[in-house]
């Protein structure tokens, strides 16, 4: 399938593994964080890339160690107004410093592209059908942003008073 | 050139004009299909627009209650070419017009976007629009002018890429003054400016006020916090509230449940270890702040004499009509020679907040004659004009006379404020406005209105509280019963410094009784009264009973 990444669209092979679900030993997969709490050690020792679902609800804290070890994580979009994957996103990038990709994955709409940019999501990925090409221009929807965010770290008022 | 208020540079204004394109472009994909009715409401609700009883409803932004005459013009254009020739002011000096045409409604934005003006987060999850104080910088009791830090607050949650999406509504208000005029402590988040022991002033942080269903007075979780620190502190807040705030239920999804339920000390805790993360990070800048508080520095104002000064008092002498008016609705100003003059949106047969086109240019005209050419809303529905001389006050007052504002009875029984209630908002359980008419009608008589003295009266429709039901001296609820509608009475409410929820009276009264149930709850406080005493200071010495006693006796 397609997705959103970093501003053009790719084929992606991903595959987003249920927690039940019997675990492949090849190819990229992602699981849950509970899952990987759970199956920490065995997932370890498989090969192919890993990669993290983050939900709303999950302790960052207790995953912090082990996020830089994760060539993707996913932030939980299970509807449009559950807004809490843009703080966890944010904090992913500005907190627990993880450089890798950060995918938003769900049932969120084109007009939050812009602002999940801004937080620090660099792929995007609807679980609901999406013309994807139309959707591109709204990741530049904006000229101006007044904060501070992970794509301008410098607030438009410092911008402003340097003359810029 | 002394303008009085921010004035948008072109980052600012490109800001609101891709706004406009891209609410242009979701009402074309929602009016073709290519938007469900789901993914487009939270987009219009961002943009102020609501789908309504009738129509939509389009809330229009005034940031912390200021405008210009132009932009009034602007708004009276706007209510005569899209609306039906009026506007409706707000508890949070906002406006709203109940009749626009959803596939016009870009063009409103598109005209408001010329006079610096915009809809953006004036609903939805999202930070709403910062209300302030109607008396911001020329009120004597003031410790610092609130208002460029409610201009840095409206920049900052403006488009905030983090937090719109949140649990629910998120309102902050600010108070410079010793007296809260903003209802700070019924905000989800109520800042102070105050003077700590050192003398520098900073902010006393509130959190988890708010009306609605479950009223809650906010709590102070930060007693002073340096200024510089406050775009970190607010978005360790938000971004608390955006993580932990609840989502099942959104009746409990206000950042008051999660402070309840968390309690405030675990609240504060996770907010501080947040706040000292980031706030190096976002520190205000002094060269920033003194680049807003410049636009509001005050005018030069002009130095009456002694005979200009007294023409007030002078003809209070002779025409007790100019006395009444220049007492009930004009207020001092710090400068000497100069009085904040109210407009009573609350004449007979009006409803509470209503301004026609008509009269917005009218008033944006005397603005310009008298009042450096600003107006203001107040959250209690009325107009200000903040900065008047006093020798041109008698000249004003005949104007606003022939205009049908100038009733003197602000901060009267009569000065009530009023949710749209049945007759437009489709959340609401009964008619608020034509009870609120009703009510004024008994106290036609202006000397029995102002030897009643202030008293507030809140109407709302609904549990909602957009009347303000429950912190009003006297608040009357609408409920819904078997299909009629029903009216609960509240007693001892107070958004001000004394903030109180209402204590319930008793059950709830028929729709022809409301207005009876007001004139006999006054008419005890006549009774009860000792000299001067108000109406909320009788009560809170005398307790509801005598009042219960009287209202219900015959019931």
């Amino acid at each position: 399938m397609q997705i959103i990444k970093d501003g053009v669209l790719v084929e992606d092979g991903w595959i987003h593994l249920d927690d039940d679900a019997p675990l492949p030993q090849a190819g990229s997969v992602t699981v849950s964080a509970t899952r990987w709490l759970k199956e920490r050690e065995i997932l370890l020792q498989r090969g192919g890339s890993l990669g993290l679902r983050i939900g709303g609800a999950d302790d960052l804290d207790a995953l912090a160690p082990d996020l830089a070890g994760f060539a993707l994580i996913t932030v939980e979009f299970p509807g449009l107004a559950d807004g809490r994957g843009f703080s966890i996103a944010r904090l992913l990038r500005e907190d627990y410093g993880y450089g890798g990709e950060i995918r938003a994955r769900g049932n969120f709409i084109q007009d939050q592209l812009f602002y999940l940019k801004r937080v620090g999501v660099n792929a995007f990925e609807f679980t609901q059908a999406a013309d994807l090409a139309k959707m591109l221009p709204a990741l530049e929807e904006f000229t101006v942003t007044y904060q501070a965010g992970c794509d301008e770290r410098t607030p438009l008022y410092r911008r402003r008073n340097a003359g810029c | 050139m002394h303008t009085g208020m921010y004035q948008y540079d072109h980052f600012d204004q490109t800001l609101v004009n891709e706004r406009v394109a891209q609410f242009r472009d979701q009402t074309r994909r929602f009016l073709a299909g290519e938007l469900s009715e789901d993914e487009f409401r939270p987009l219009r609700l961002m943009n102020g627009l609501y789908i309504q009883r009738f129509a939509p409803m389009l809330r229009v932004a005034i940031p912390y209650g200021l405008l210009s005459s132009k932009q009034l013009r602007m708004l009276a254009h706007i209510a005569r070419t899209y609306d039906r020739n009026y506007g409706h002011f707000t508890t949070r000096q906002n406006i709203q017009y109940n009749w626009p045409e959803l596939a016009r409604v870009p063009d409103i934005l598109q005209d408001l976007a010329t006079v610096q003006m915009h809809a953006i987060q004036t609903s939805g999850n999202c930070i709403r629009n910062v209300t302030s104080d109607h008396l911001a910088g020329v009120t004597p009791d003031e410790i610092e002018d609130p208002r460029p830090w409610c201009e840095i607050i409206r920049q900052w949650s403006t488009l905030h890429p983090e937090f719109a999406f949140l649990p629910r509504k998120f309102k902050i208000a600010v108070s410079g003054a010793a007296r809260d005029r903003a209802a700070t402590q019924v905000h989800d988040v109520g800042l102070h400016l105050v003077r700590n022991e050192q003398g520098e002033v900073g902010f006393e942080v509130l959190v988890g006020g708010g009306l609605g269903r479950t009223p809650i007075l906010g709590q102070v979780v930060r007693p002073f916090l340096e200024k510089r620190h406050l775009l970190s502190y607010l978005e360790a807040i938000l971004r608390v509230y955006n993580r932990f705030g609840r989502r099942d239920n959104k009746y409990r999804a206000r950042i008051k449940i999660l402070v309840r339920e968390d309690t405030l000390e675990r609240f504060r805790a996770l907010v501080e270890k947040e706040w000292l993360r980031i706030r190096d990070g976002l520190l205000l800048d002094q060269a920033e702040i003194d680049r807003v508080a410049a636009f509001f520095a005050p005018p030069t104002y002009e130095s009456l004499t002694v005979e200009q000064i007294a023409v007030p008092e002078k003809l209070a002498l002779s025409d007790p009509a100019f006395f009444a008016w220049y007492r009930h609705n004009s207020v001092a100003h710090k400068q000497a020679g100069y009085r904040a003059v109210f407009l009573s949106l609350k004449p007979q047969g009006v409803a509470p907040g209503d301004l026609s086109g008509e009269q917005m240019d009218a008033v944006a005209d005397l603005a310009d004659r008298f009042s450096l050419g600003l107006v203001r809303v107040t959250h209690t529905q009325n107009l200000l004009l903040a900065d008047v001389r006093k020798d041109r006050l008698p000249e004003l007052w005949r104007e606003l006379k022939a205009l049908n504002l100038a009733t003197p009875n602000v901060g009267k029984v009569t000065d009530m404020i009023c949710c749209p209630g049945l007759d437009f908002c489709s959340l609401a359980n009964a008619a608020a406005i034509p009870v609120a008419l009703d009510i004024a009608q008994r106290f036609e008589d202006l000397d029995y209105l102002h030897d009643l003295g202030e008293v507030r009266v809140n109407l709302s429709g609904c549990m909602n509280g957009c009347g303000h039901h429950t912190v009003g001296h006297i608040g009357i609820l609408g409920v819904d019963k078997h299909g009629e509608e029903w009216y609960q009475l509240t007693l001892g409410g107070s958004s001000s410094n004394d903030a109180a929820l209402g204590e319930r009276l008793g059950p709830s009264l028929a729709k022809g009784d409301v207005a009876d149930a007001v004139v006999t709850l006054l008419q005890t406080y006549v009774d009860l009264r000792e000299e001067e005493e108000s109406f909320l200071d009788t009560l809170r010495r005398a307790g509801i009973e005598p009042f219960r006693e009287r209202l219900y006796a015959n019931h």
